[in-house]
């Protein structure tokens, strides 16, 4: 049952991207070119996507929080970081630089590989590269960090 | 181009906000993609099966509106120079930031986190920045 529910919900999830026009680049980057709103040709669209998905979600997980427990598992894996920390500012800078030179971040890409796309897919074979990267340096920073530890 | 469609965009993005407070009403998970995708790939991560799950059911949405009549799109990419330096820039960043544009942007928000409010900001204007760049400066 919870795999049939993550199953549902990346289908909602990937519909409303597709409804939106949030897998069109275009509309994206339309969005991100604020020097073009003097010229009359920017495109609020992302705007009113994030908004209206706020509008449900706000309340939604407002009255999901009041619940023990989910209703399929056990225990809410609920965010527990709180500190506004040099990594986080520092990837999400990194992650709006790449957001901004094509348009695509996580969801839109992974929808889109759909249309198959040589370079959709380039995109996501690059974007899990990315991650694969961060994710070994990390691992690689913290053996560093044992290892010194143990030596003092 | 397609023409600005507020209707659809605003129908659009509340099917986005109830999948991702239905994945946290059912199962508990927040529905960030590149936390999902990044732990998915991640050869040390467990739980992979919700995870391919929810995967699968973001292609499939894209396939299923086709069958049914709405165009599948490819979209307008940049040469794959670009292509590959944009696709490591949103990986490597969204998993040191700790999530992207559904993560911080839909959830986070959502959970009113100063955190998530702070990482938003910070992709938003840096992506703005870089588009700033490369349709106005490199002229």
């Amino acid at each position: 049952m919870p795999v049939l529910s993550a199953l549902l919900c990346g289908f909602i999830f990937g519909a409303g991207l597709v409804i939106s026009g949030m897998t069109d680049t275009t509309k994206v980057l339309g969005f991100l070119d604020v020097l073009a709103i003097p010229h009359g040709g920017w495109d609020p669209t992302l705007a009113i996507v994030m908004a209206a998905a706020l509008v449900v979600s706000i309340p939604g997980f407002w009255l999901v929080k009041r619940r023990t427990r989910p209703v399929l598992a056990h225990t809410a894996a609920w965010p527990t970081k709180t500190a506004i920390d040099r990594p986080l500012v520092a990837g999400a800078a990194l992650f709006g630089a790449g957001w901004g030179l094509a348009g695509l971040c996580p969801g839109p890409a992974i929808a889109n590989l759909a249309t198959l796309s040589p370079l959709v897919l380039a995109f996501g074979a690059a974007m899990i590269a990315g991650m694969a990267a961060h994710d070994l340096w990390r691992r690689r920073q913290q053996s560093a960090a044992l290892l010194a530890g143990a030596d003092g | 181009m397609v023409p600005f469609d507020p209707v659809s965009a605003a129908i659009g993005g509340a099917l986005i906000g109830l999948a991702a407070t239905l994945l946290m009403l059912l199962t508990g998970r927040i529905a960030g993609i590149a936390g999902i995708l990044g732990d998915l790939v991640d050869l040390a991560g467990g739980n992979r099966v919700w995870r391919l799950a929810f995967v699968v059911g973001l292609i499939a949405a894209p396939l299923a509106l086709a069958a049914a009549g709405h165009a599948l799109r490819t979209p307008a990419m940049p040469g794959w120079p670009i292509v590959v330096i944009a696709g490591l820039l949103v990986g490597f960043g969204t998993r040191l930031g700790n999530g992207c544009t559904s993560g911080h942007g839909i959830c986070g928000i959502a959970r009113l986190s100063p955190r998530s409010i702070v990482a938003t900001a910070t992709f938003m204007a840096t992506a703005m920045l870089m588009v700033a760049t490369m349709r106005h400066a490199l002229l």
